[in-house]
């Protein structure tokens, strides 16, 4: 690397340029509006925002979250105010900030999510879509596309059709095999895939006699899914020439550059969040130490070193 | 909102797995009664940060106060810090109770209840009433304080205090006869009214103007019955299982009887537009 030279960590995902490959996993940052206050957004490579639907959904019962060991389960149920309210504050909020912008997209059918797709054409402050398939936590919907591949490639081919942005497939581990989930998506025109959403877990409350979620499943996340996650971004890297948004635990740089040498181009950080909001930031220096301290002096050195293909 | 490191000054326990912990922290100069912090653990296993309602917080000596009943793995790590220790705290959290509101009727115009005690003498005078069920006290400690400080007078603040037992000790009684008349209730009889403590305060023939309350559930519905009968503008305190504090997570709702401003859907964040509610406004 030569002296002098700036470490490059910079990325590009889709033709989208991120200035540096860390963001939040979609549930865990609202818009980014509630921590704003105490995180600098301009300096995240992303803000993925809370999944959005077509009106206000309801979400589930409480309680909705629970901790386990390194980790937590949550059945929130994608509460959220619907795409126009959306559009009316939490994109007008963004648009102060210099960070790339992708909506999750959530609907119960097909319809509901091209009508979330179609509402945001033409919004300039939207960089990318990440299309949510993989909610446990909402019965009809949703994680029906994600679980099958036939499936998941129709509707893939469909929203594509409607969308002006680059598509991101998000994908379920609650599945055998993450690879053809991985090439469905990619056949049916995904521009990216991100990986992986929540593991269905669930918790009892031993005294109580009582599940500890009220939706009795939820979706496990935090360190304790960790390992799960990097193989799976290892084996859907390995499957799929489009680039790969990976997470599932990730609480420093040490984290993230697994997840890179892995197979994905940029990471997001979830439950973590929770217990350092300034996490994001920390990892963004680290992973520039990391590369700084092995004479590496751009990021996509790094990327997939480890993957199969 | 604050997120640091801050030093505890002084580590107490006040009743069987009740105790008081002292920090030194900038969020006391902006902490109000009815806001909450976030604490962490030091433990990589358990990552969520646990929600402790404030006690006290003193502005000039930035110095503040929880109180909390050890129930888990995350009271019981504070519980055991040393003096000189430093904890993780985000805050502070949440809307707080509406104090300025307590303090224009308690201390402003002549409001129609004066009129009212010269014509019933059997009516106790008393405007603002707190309501505190076991744990749910240390809130409403704070804001007896509070009022005391902005100038109500502290025969126009009673604390009606229930405890499950004198036993284990009445954590908080003391400091809440400084700033209030108090009536005690336990569910043993060991000590004041035995029974409710929303049958106690209502025993008292109080009639208040105000109410603030904290604690179970069952209590807060009984709360609400009570402001409903009497005429009282009730504020509560609810509880939830949290995970981000800061209404990021949407983990924490309330059902409300009006669309929430957040999701329009009827369920507002417990952490973000509460924890305290007007408790018409929620239903129980």
């Amino acid at each position: 690397m030569e002296k002098g030279k700036e470490t490059k960590i910079s990325v590009n995902i889709a033709g989208i340029r991120f200035k540096n490959p860390v963001m939040n996993a979609s549930g865990t940052f609202g818009s980014g509006m509630e921590y704003a206050e105490a995180v600098d957004l301009n300096k995240l490579g992303a803000v993925v925002t809370k999944g959005v639907s077509p009106e206000p959904w309801q979400g589930n019962p409480v309680p909705r979250v629970a901790e386990t060991p390194s980790g937590m389960l949550n059945a929130i149920g994608l509460q959220n105010p619907g795409v126009e309210k959306f559009i009316e504050r939490d994109l007008s909020f963004l648009s102060g900030y210099d960070t790339n912008v992708i909506v999750n997209v959530c609907g119960h059918t097909e319809d509901e999510y091209l009508k979330v797709v179609s509402r945001l054409k033409g919004i300039d402050r939207v960089d990318m879509l990440e299309l949510n398939f993989s909610c446990p936590n909402v019965k009809e919907g949703g994680i029906a596309f994600g679980l099958d591949p036939v499936k998941l490639e129709k509707v893939t081919e469909k929203i594509k059709r409607e969308a002006d942005k680059p598509v991101i497939v998000k994908l379920s581990p609650n599945v055998t095999d993450i690879s053809e989930m991985a090439r469905a998506a990619e056949a049916g025109g995904a521009d990216a895939i991100s990986l992986i959403n929540t593991i269905t877990g669930m918790k009892i409350d031993i005294n109580r006699r009582c599940f500890a979620l009220a939706n009795i499943t939820g979706g496990l996340s935090g360190p304790a899914i960790r390992p799960i996650a990097v193989r799976m971004v290892y084996q859907a890297a390995g499957a799929v020439k489009i680039p790969v948004i990976g997470m599932g635990g990730i609480t420093n740089g040490e984290d993230a550059i697994e997840f890179l040498m892995a197979g994905a181009t940029a990471v997001a950080v979830g439950m973590y969040n929770f217990r350092d909001p300034f996490s994001m930031l920390k990892i963004i220096d680290e992973i520039k130490e990391f590369l700084e301290e092995n004479g590496i002096g751009d990021i996509g050195e790094i990327t997939g070193c480890l993957s199969k293909s | 909102m604050i997120i640091e490191k801050a030093e505890i000054t002084e580590q107490k326990r006040l009743a069987d797995n009740v105790f008081s912990t002292v920090l030194r922290t900038g969020i006391a100069k902006h902490s109000k009664p009815g806001q909450f912090v976030m604490v962490g653990s030091g433990s990589e296993a358990h990552l969520l940060r646990r929600p402790i309602s404030i006690c006290g917080a003193d502005g000039d000596k930035g110095t503040l106060r929880l109180v909390y009943r050890t129930v888990g793995y995350g009271t019981v790590e504070l519980s055991e810090r040393k003096s000189g220790e430093r904890v993780d705290l985000m805050g502070p959290l949440g809307n707080g109770f509406p104090a300025e509101r307590a303090v224009e009727m308690a201390t402003g115009q002549t409001s129609e209840k004066i009129t009212d005690q010269t014509s019933d003498n059997t009516a106790e005078k008393s405007r603002i009433l707190l309501i505190a069920g076991g744990i749910g006290a240390p809130p409403l400690l704070f804001l007896s304080g509070y009022l005391r400080k902005a100038g109500v007078k502290k025969e126009d603040i009673t604390a009606a205090l229930g405890y499950g037992s004198a036993l284990p000790g009445l954590f908080l009684r003391e400091e809440f006869e400084e700033n209030a008349k108090t009536i005690i209730a336990t569910d043993d009889g060991s000590a004041g009214f035995k029974g409710r403590v929303v049958d106690a305060a209502a025993g008292n023939n109080l009639t208040p103007d105000i109410i603030f309350a904290c604690g179970p559930y069952p209590m807060l519905k009984a709360v609400k019955e009570f402001a409903l009968r009497t005429g009282a503008e009730a504020y509560i305190s609810l509880e939830e299982r949290m995970a981000c504090g800061v209404g990021a997570c949407l983990g924490c709702v309330t059902k409300t009887l009006k669309p929430d401003s957040h999701s329009l859907v009827n369920n507002a964040r417990v952490c973000k537009e509460g924890p305290v509610f007007n408790a018409c406004e929620v239903e129980l």
